[in-house]
C-alpha cells in the first residue's frame, strides 16, 4: 500500500533526506520518499502491518528532526 | 513571510543591535565575554539546544553541531565578535534560505492552483447550490457561471462560452465550446454561463488527474539528488575528522600556536556545510518541473528531467501523435457525375454508420441527412456498404467492395483511405479520406533536430504508403508501417539497442495500445488532452496540449534545469574546497569562512530559483 503523508515545518533538505534514509530502514518498508520541496512523504510498506510501520515512521521522524511532524490524518 | 519567519527576523534584527552595541562598548575581559554573549544567545539559542538535542538523538554531525561548536569555540579562544557575527550570519542565511524555499513553493503551487472548491447544481427550485466537486455523481448537471473555474469533466447541454485552458495546457488562446462539446476540468469559463452534465467522477476527471501526477513528482528523485544526499552522509564525518586532526596535529608537529590551529580548524567547520548543495539540487529540479508544467508539461519527476536531457532517438506513434486523429475528406474524384452528387450518395449510404469514415463523410457533407432517401441498408465488414439510396444500389467502400460486387475501380494517386462508389454496377468515382497532420508537427521534427535528436523515427500501423507520405512530408529519418502493437513494442528494443550508452530514447504516443511501448522506452511521453488514460499513466511525461513541437521544449527545459544543477554542485563544491584549503593553511578569517557558506547557499538558491523560468 502508498500512501501520502503532509509534512509539518519541515525546514531542513539535509534532515529530509536523512528521514528518508532512517524510513527506508524500519521493516516492512518498500520504499520510502521524503521530499523536502513538496513537504510529503510517500510510504510504500506493507498492507497489514501499514498503521504499526506508519507510527514508527513518525517515531523515527521526531528522532531525526524533532521539529518536523507527519500529519497522519 | 510566515509566523516562524517573522520572529526569526525579530531575532536577527534584536541580535544585530546588541552585536553593534557590544562593538562600541568599550569593555574588556569578563564584561566583554558577558556583553558579547547577550546577542549570541538572542540569535544562537535555537542553533545550541539543537545541537544538543539532536546529539542526545544520536544524529550527531549536523549542520547545528558545526555551527555550535566552531561558535563555541571562537568564544573560547576569545574571539567573541567573530563568534556572535558568525552566528548571526548563519541565521540569516538560514532565514535566507527558508524564506526563498517557500517563495519557489508558493510560485509553484500557483501554477498548479487549478482545484476547484465547488461545483454549482440547480436545485429543485430553480436556485443554485454549492457543493463539493467529489459529492457530483456521473450525468448530474452542474452551471457553470462566467469566471467560474469548471470543476468536472462533462458535456455542455446548454449555453456557449469561451474556455480559457491555459491552466492545463499553457495554450493563451482561449477556445470557444458549444453544445454538445467536450469541456475539461480546471479551465476557467470566461463568457457565458454553460450547464454541462458531468462525464466523469471527480477522482477521475482530469484536474483531479494532473494534481496527483504533479504532487506525485516531487517523490521521483532524480540521481544527482541521491548523489547528494549520500555525498553529504560522508562528507560531514570526513570534515569533522579533517578539523579534529587540523586542530591537534600542527601544534604537535610544528611551531604553530594552539590558538592558531583551533582557530583554522574552527574556520575549516564553519566552511564545510553542506546545506549549499543539499538544498539546491532538489530547489532546482523542483523548479524545473513546475516551470514546465507551466508550458503545458507535465513531468512526472526530476529523474525524467535527467533522462530527457539525454534523449538522442524520438520515436513517434503517428495517428494523434503527429497527426490529428481526426479524418477528413481531401479528395472527390468523380467519374461520372459531379463532386457534390458523388459525396452525397456516399454521405447516404453511410448515414447510419458511425464508423470513423462515415462520420468524416457526413460532416464533409455538411447538410441534414434526409434517411428517408435511404433503404435496406447493409454493413459488409471490412469491406464498406450497400444501401438503396433512391431506388439506386449504392455500394461504398473499399477496393475488395468493388470487386466482390464485379465493378471496374481505379486507385488513386492522393494518399490516404480510398472510398470508392459505384450505382447499379457503375463506377462513379471514389473519394479519398486521410488524416491531417496536426500544424506545428513539420516544426516539431525541426526543432528536436536543431536540439541534437540524432534520429526521429515514426512507427504506425497504418498503411506503408500513408506513413510513408507522411514522414516525407515531415522530414522524420525512418519510417516502420502495418505495426501491430507488440510489434511496435519489438521495434522500439532494437531501436533502443542502437542507443549509444549515455544516450535515451523517447517514445510519444496517444493510445491505449501504446501504454506497453510508453513504458518500455527510457522516457515514455503521452498526448494528455487525446489520450487514453492508459497512456497516461504509463507515461513519464505528459504534454497537456497534445502538441508535439512541446518534445523539444521539454528537452530544452530538462537540458536547463540539468545545468543550472550541475553549475551549484560544481560553483559550491569549488568555492568551499578552496576556502577549505585556505583556511586549512590559516589564510582566511572566520568572516571569510561564513562568507563561503552562507554565501554560496544564497547564490546557489538564486541560481536555482532560474529553473522556474526555464525554457523560456
Amino acid at each position: 500500500m502508498k500512501k501520502r503523508f503532509k509534512l509539518q515545518d519541515l525546514d531542513c533538505a539535509n534532515c529530509a533526506a536523512k528521514m528518508e534514509e532512517a524510513i527506508k530502514r524500519l521493516d516492512g518498508v518498500n520504499d520510502a520518499s521524503v521530499s523536502f520541496m513538496a513537504q510529503k512523504l510517500t510510504l510504500d510498506a506493507d498492507d497489514d502491518r501499514f498503521d504499526e510501520i506508519l507510527q514508527e515512521a513518525v517515531k523515527v521522524c521526531r528522532r531525526v528532526e524533532p521539529d518536523c511532524t507527519i500529519l497522519v490524518k | 513571510m510566515s509566523k516562524k519567519q517573522k520572529r526569526m527576523l525579530g531575532r536577527i534584527l534584536a541580535g544585530a543591535a546588541l552585536f553593534v552595541a557590544c562593538m562600541l562598548l568599550p569593555l574588556t575581559g569578563w564584561a566583554r565575554l558577558l556583553a558579547f554573549l547577550a546577542p549570541y544567545g538572542v540569535v544562537g539559542w535555537d542553533v545550541l539546544w539543537r545541537a544538543v538535542r539532536n546529539i542526545a538523538h544520536g544524529q550527531v554531525f549536523d549542520e547545528n553541531f558545526l555551527m555550535a561548536l566552531a561558535t563555541v569555540g571562537a568564544l573560547a579562544i576569545g574571539e567573541y565578535p567573530e563568534a556572535v557575527f558568525v552566528m548571526l550570519f548563519y541565521q540569516v542565511g538560514e532565514w535566507f534560505q527558508s524564506y526563498a524555499v517557500d517563495q519557489s513553493r508558493k510560485s509553484i503551487t500557483a501554477l498548479m492552483d487549478i482545484r476547484p472548491d465547488y461545483a454549482n447544481i440547480e436545485g429543485p427550485d430553480g436556485g443554485l447550490e454549492q457543493v463539493d466537486p467529489e459529492d457530483v455523481a456521473v450525468g448530474d448537471v452542474i452551471v457553470i457561471k462566467a469566471g467560474e473555474r469548471i470543476p468536472l469533466d462533462g458535456v455542455v447541454l446548454e449555453g456557449s462560452s469561451t474556455v480559457d485552458t491555459a491552466a492545463l495546457t499553457g495554450e493563451s488562446l482561449p477556445r470557444q465550446v458549444e453544445r454538445g462539446d467536450d469541456v475539461i476540468s480546471g479551465c476557467v469559463n470566461l463568457s457565458g454561463l454553460l450547464k454541462v452534465q458531468v462525464t466523469k467522477a471527480f477522482e477521475e476527471s482530469t484536474v483531479a488527474k494532473i494534481l496527483d501526477l504533479v504532487e506525485n513528482s516531487a517523490g521521483k528523485k532524480a540521481k544527482a539528488e541521491h548523489f547528494i544526499t549520500r555525498f553529504a552522509r560522508y562528507y560531514t564525518p570526513v570534515v569533522v575528522l579533517a578539523a579534529v586532526a587540523l586542530a591537534l596535529l600542527p601544534p604537535l608537529f610544528t611551531a604553530i600556536e594552539w590558538v592558531d590551529s583551533i582557530q583554522r580548524a574552527l574556520n575549516f567547520l564553519v566552511v564545510s556545510c553542506p546545506c549549499a548543495l543539499v538544498i539546491s539540487v532538489p530547489l532546482s529540479f523542483f523548479g524545473g518541473i513546475g516551470g514546465a508544467s507551466r508550458d503545458g508539461i507535465l513531468v512526472k519527476g526530476g529523474n525524467y528531467l535527467e533522462v530527457l536531457a539525454r534523449t538522442e532517438v524520438v520515436v513517434f506513434d503517428k495517428t494523434g501523435t503527429l497527426t490529428r486523429g481526426v479524418f477528413n475528406v481531401t479528395a472527390i474524384h468523380p467519374d461520372h457525375c459531379d463532386e457534390g452528387q458523388l459525396l452525397e450518395l456516399a454521405a447516404l449510404a453511410e448515414c447510419w454508420s458511425d464508423h470513423p469514415i462515415s462520420r468524416s463523410l457526413k460532416e464533409a457533407y455538411g447538410r441534414e441527412i434526409d434517411s428517408s432517401r435511404v433503404s435496406s441498408v447493409e454493413e459488409v465488414a471490412g469491406r464498406g456498404v450497400k444501401a438503396v439510396v433512391d431506388g439506386h444500389t449504392i455500394c461504398a467502400g473499399n477496393d475488395k467492395l468493388m470487386e466482390d460486387i464485379g465493378v471496374s475501380w481505379h486507385p488513386c494517386h492522393r494518399v490516404g483511405t480510398t472510398v470508392h462508389v459505384a450505382s447499379d454496377g457503375v463506377y462513379l468515382g471514389h473519394i479519398v479520406i486521410s488524416d491531417e497532420v496536426k500544424p506545428d508537427a513539420k516544426e516539431a521534427v525541426a526543432a528536436l533536430k536543431a536540439a541534437g535528436v540524432r534520429r526521429t523515427v515514426m512507427l504506425t500501423g497504418d498503411a506503408q504508403a500513408v506513413g510513408e507520405d507522411v514522414a516525407r512530408r515531415l522530414g522524420l529519418d525512418e519510417v516502420h508501417a502495418q505495426l501491430l502493437p507488440a510489434d511496435k513494442v519489438a521495434r522500439v528494443e532494437e531501436l533502443l539497442q542502437q542507443v549509444s550508452p549515455k544516450g535515451a530514447l523517447a517514445f510519444v504516443g496517444d493510445g491505449i495500445n501504446d501504454a506497453p511501448v510508453l513504458s518500455r522506452a527510457d522516457i515514455g511521453i503521452a498526448m494528455g488532452g487525446l489520450g487514453s488514460d492508459a497512456a497516461i499513466e504509463a507515461a513519464d511525461v505528459v504534454l497537456m496540449d497534445d502538441k508535439p513541437s512541446k518534445i523539444a521544449r521539454a528537452i530544452r527545459i530538462a537540458r536547463r534545469t540539468l545545468s543550472i544543477v550541475r553549475q551549484n554542485i560544481v560553483f559550491a563544491l569549488a568555492v568551499k574546497l578552496l576556502v577549505l584549503i585556505l583556511s586549512a593553511a590559516g589564510l582566511v578569517s572566520m568572516w571569510a569562512a561564513v562568507f563561503a557558506d552562507v554565501g554560496v547557499s544564497v547564490i546557489a538558491i538564486l541560481n536555482a530559483m532560474r529553473a522556474l523560468r526555464a525554457g523560456k
